[in-house]
């Protein structure tokens, strides 16, 4: 093909008042076909950002909660004895210098009832620990109602229950008036726990005394699991010497966990729930592209004359391309945009009633509206092929 | 120099069986002619203009549009032709509903790459050569079918083609408003606008100075043939 050197021009400038014109034609059915585009894309953002502010709200608490917290437990034996640690892990765990408080809790083999009426195997599932006075202290944990055990009432019937026991037991008022049945023996309840994040197995659990433990209900000395509290800087260092410290015989047995860490990797975590949520926004987004490219259709065979004006005053077949693909991209920008406002809304009203910070990922929006723009691309092709090849004089009814 | 060249065009549309539009077809458009095509259906008078406007490729045979050929060229330079030496007018004006007159004719310059302030410029002077200036911010609707016609004319005007390409210019309107954009017509041709308009009207073949009758694909008759 030779070139006369006086192809058609269309200057880019004025390549998205076209589209924004031809748009503008028929505003209800472009809004209606632009809509898809922006549900799919609000869905998307939103269930973006709502996983987003939660898992920054997560991260935020266990940061409060401080991430220096160890937990040190005998490890699992397969069909062996239970794993114990040795008496002496607490007094040894002390003396590494970083620790800046350590607390035990133990195995009391006893059950615990709301009274002595209620059958046996009815235990709500709540597991009774002797612990030591400083354990609340240690978890920073703090109190729903009453007190927590102390050096006096560690020798005395007294129980200390975690929020989710306490609810199982139907329990409200820890001032000492409520008794339990624990281990065939009437406790006092003085204190009720709110809920540890960062030690979730006490929330089922029911504390008494190491002293009364042992006289009244007989349990062992060995602790079952020793929290440490140490200092910020020194955590891996201090993680690192805890197996053979609380248990130099076999340091193997013991295992040391980090739950702030164990909390962070589920909250990073994506859910089922959010993977299913994105795949609806992409049908959404898949049916929104649809939408546009037969809207697109219909406009270019109801513009058939327009077209053909557009060929005989000099654009070419790719002009007219451009013209066609550009609307649907414009369309598709317009719902991309408006669905990322939507969502980004979305997210902020969700984390508002839950008095979360709203995080709305600028990439995601970033992402969403180019998503958006990449659908209406695809969507504009097939009209737009279908508009180029057009034949001008057919168009016009000349021939 | 000739606005216009048809040099032994044949134009077979394809089909069962192929119809032959025009057969070895020789014409020639001087700059500053007013011409009139005329011919029963089926004779090929809008396949004439398709070509001459270059909406069409011939089957075999040149076309040169102001001493360009255009045989071989690639589309987009093919549009380029168009968009610098042909102005087209249509029996149904095809204005855009959506712009004013004045948009309306600047969208005649719209594939030259020309800025759009000066296209409006342009527009206007245009808009003044068919006395349509009082009704530049009008849009098509509000406007009758005469003054349709006349920012039609406007619009194939403002790009100052080699040859104004007219269809049936009169075809959708009263006789009194198609005497009216006759009478524009020949005053533009007067101030030397090349023009040549497709019609089946005798009156408005009256209107030209030269008469050309197709039939059956051939030239039957040519006022100023020898």
């Amino acid at each position: 093909m030779k070139s006369a050197g006086s192809a058609s021009k269309l200057r880019p400038a004025d390549m998205w008042p076209l589209a924004l014109g031809g748009i503008a034609i028929r505003p209800a059915r472009s809004v209606l076909s632009a809509l898809g585009i922006a549900l799919g894309i609000a869905t998307m953002v939103a269930v973006l950002g709502i996983s987003s502010s939660s898992r920054s709200q997560l991260v935020a608490e266990i940061d409060a909660l401080g991430t220096n917290l160890l937990t040190v437990t005998p490890g699992q034996s397969f069909g062996g004895p239970n794993l114990t640690l040795p008496v002496s892990a607490p007094g040894m765990i002390a003396r590494i210098g970083p620790v800046i408080a350590d607390s035990a809790i133990g195995d009391v083999p006893a059950q615990i009832y709301r009274s002595d009426r209620i059958p046996a195997a009815n235990s709500d599932a709540i597991t009774v620990y002797s612990a030591q006075p400083n354990l609340l202290g240690t978890l920073q944990g703090r109190m729903a109602g009453g007190v927590f055990l102390n050096a006096a009432t560690s020798h005395y019937p007294a129980v200390v229950l975690g929020t989710y026991a306490a609810q199982a037991l139907g329990i409200d008022r820890a001032d000492g008036s409520s008794l339990v049945w624990l281990g065939n023996h009437w406790f006092a309840v003085t204190g009720i726990l709110r809920p540890l994040a960062l030690a979730p197995e006490l929330d089922r659990a029911a504390l008494i005394g190491f002293p009364i433990a042992r006289t009244l209900l007989h349990a062992g000395r060995a602790p079952a699991q020793i929290y440490v509290r140490t200092n910020p800087a020194s955590v891996p260092a201090v993680q690192s010497v805890l197996p053979a410290t609380a248990d130099p015989m076999a340091p193997q047995d013991v295992t040391v966990a980090n739950p702030a860490d164990a909390l962070t990797a589920r909250a990073d975590a994506t859910s089922a729930f959010q993977g299913l949520f994105l795949a609806l926004g992409a049908v959404a987004l898949v049916v929104g592209g649809i939408g546009i490219g037969n809207v697109m259709v219909i406009a270019v065979l109801e513009r058939r004359s327009e077209i053909g004006l557009r060929r005989a005053i000099g654009a070419s077949r790719r002009h007219v391309a451009l013209q066609f693909a550009a609307e649907a991209v414009v369309l598709a920008g317009a719902g991309g945009t408006a669905g990322a406002a939507l969502g980004g809304l979305a997210t902020t009203a969700f984390a508002a009633a839950r008095h979360w910070h709203a995080v709305v990922p600028l990439a995601s929006l970033g992402a969403a509206i180019g998503v958006a723009l990449l659908v209406g691309g695809l969507a504009g092709l097939y009209p737009a092929v279908r508009a180029a090849r057009l034949l001008p004089a057919e168009a016009l009814r000349l021939s | 120099m000739n606005a216009l060249e048809l040099d032994k065009v044949t134009k077979i549309h394809p089909g069962t069986p192929p119809v032959v539009a025009l057969r070895s077809l020789t014409l020639t458009v001087a700059t500053g002619e007013f011409t009139s095509v005329v011919g029963p259906s089926g004779s090929g008078k809008s396949t004439l203009l398709a070509l001459a406007g270059t909406l069409e490729r011939p089957t075999s045979g040149a076309v040169r549009i102001a001493g360009k050929t255009t045989e071989g060229l690639a589309d987009t330079d093919l549009s380029g032709i168009r968009a610098a030496s042909i102005g087209f007018v249509f029996q149904n004006f095809f204005l855009l509903p959506a712009l004013t007159a004045l948009d309306n004719v600047a969208t005649g310059l719209l594939y030259r790459g020309r800025p759009a302030d000066e296209r409006r410029a342009a527009a206007v002077t245009a808009l003044e050569r068919v006395g349509l200036e009082h009704r530049a911010n009008h849009r098509p609707a509000q406007l009758s079918g005469g003054e349709c016609q006349r920012v039609a004319i406007a619009r194939a005007l403002v790009g100052e083609p080699a040859v104004i390409l007219a269809d049936e210019p009169t075809g959708s309107l009263d006789t009194a408003t198609g005497d009216a954009i006759l009478s524009i017509l020949a005053d533009l041709n007067k101030r030397g606008v090349t023009i040549l308009v497709v019609t089946h009207n005798p009156d408005v073949a009256m209107a030209t100075r030269r008469t050309i009758r197709l039939r059956d694909g051939q030239i039957e008759h040519d006022s100023e043939a020898a």
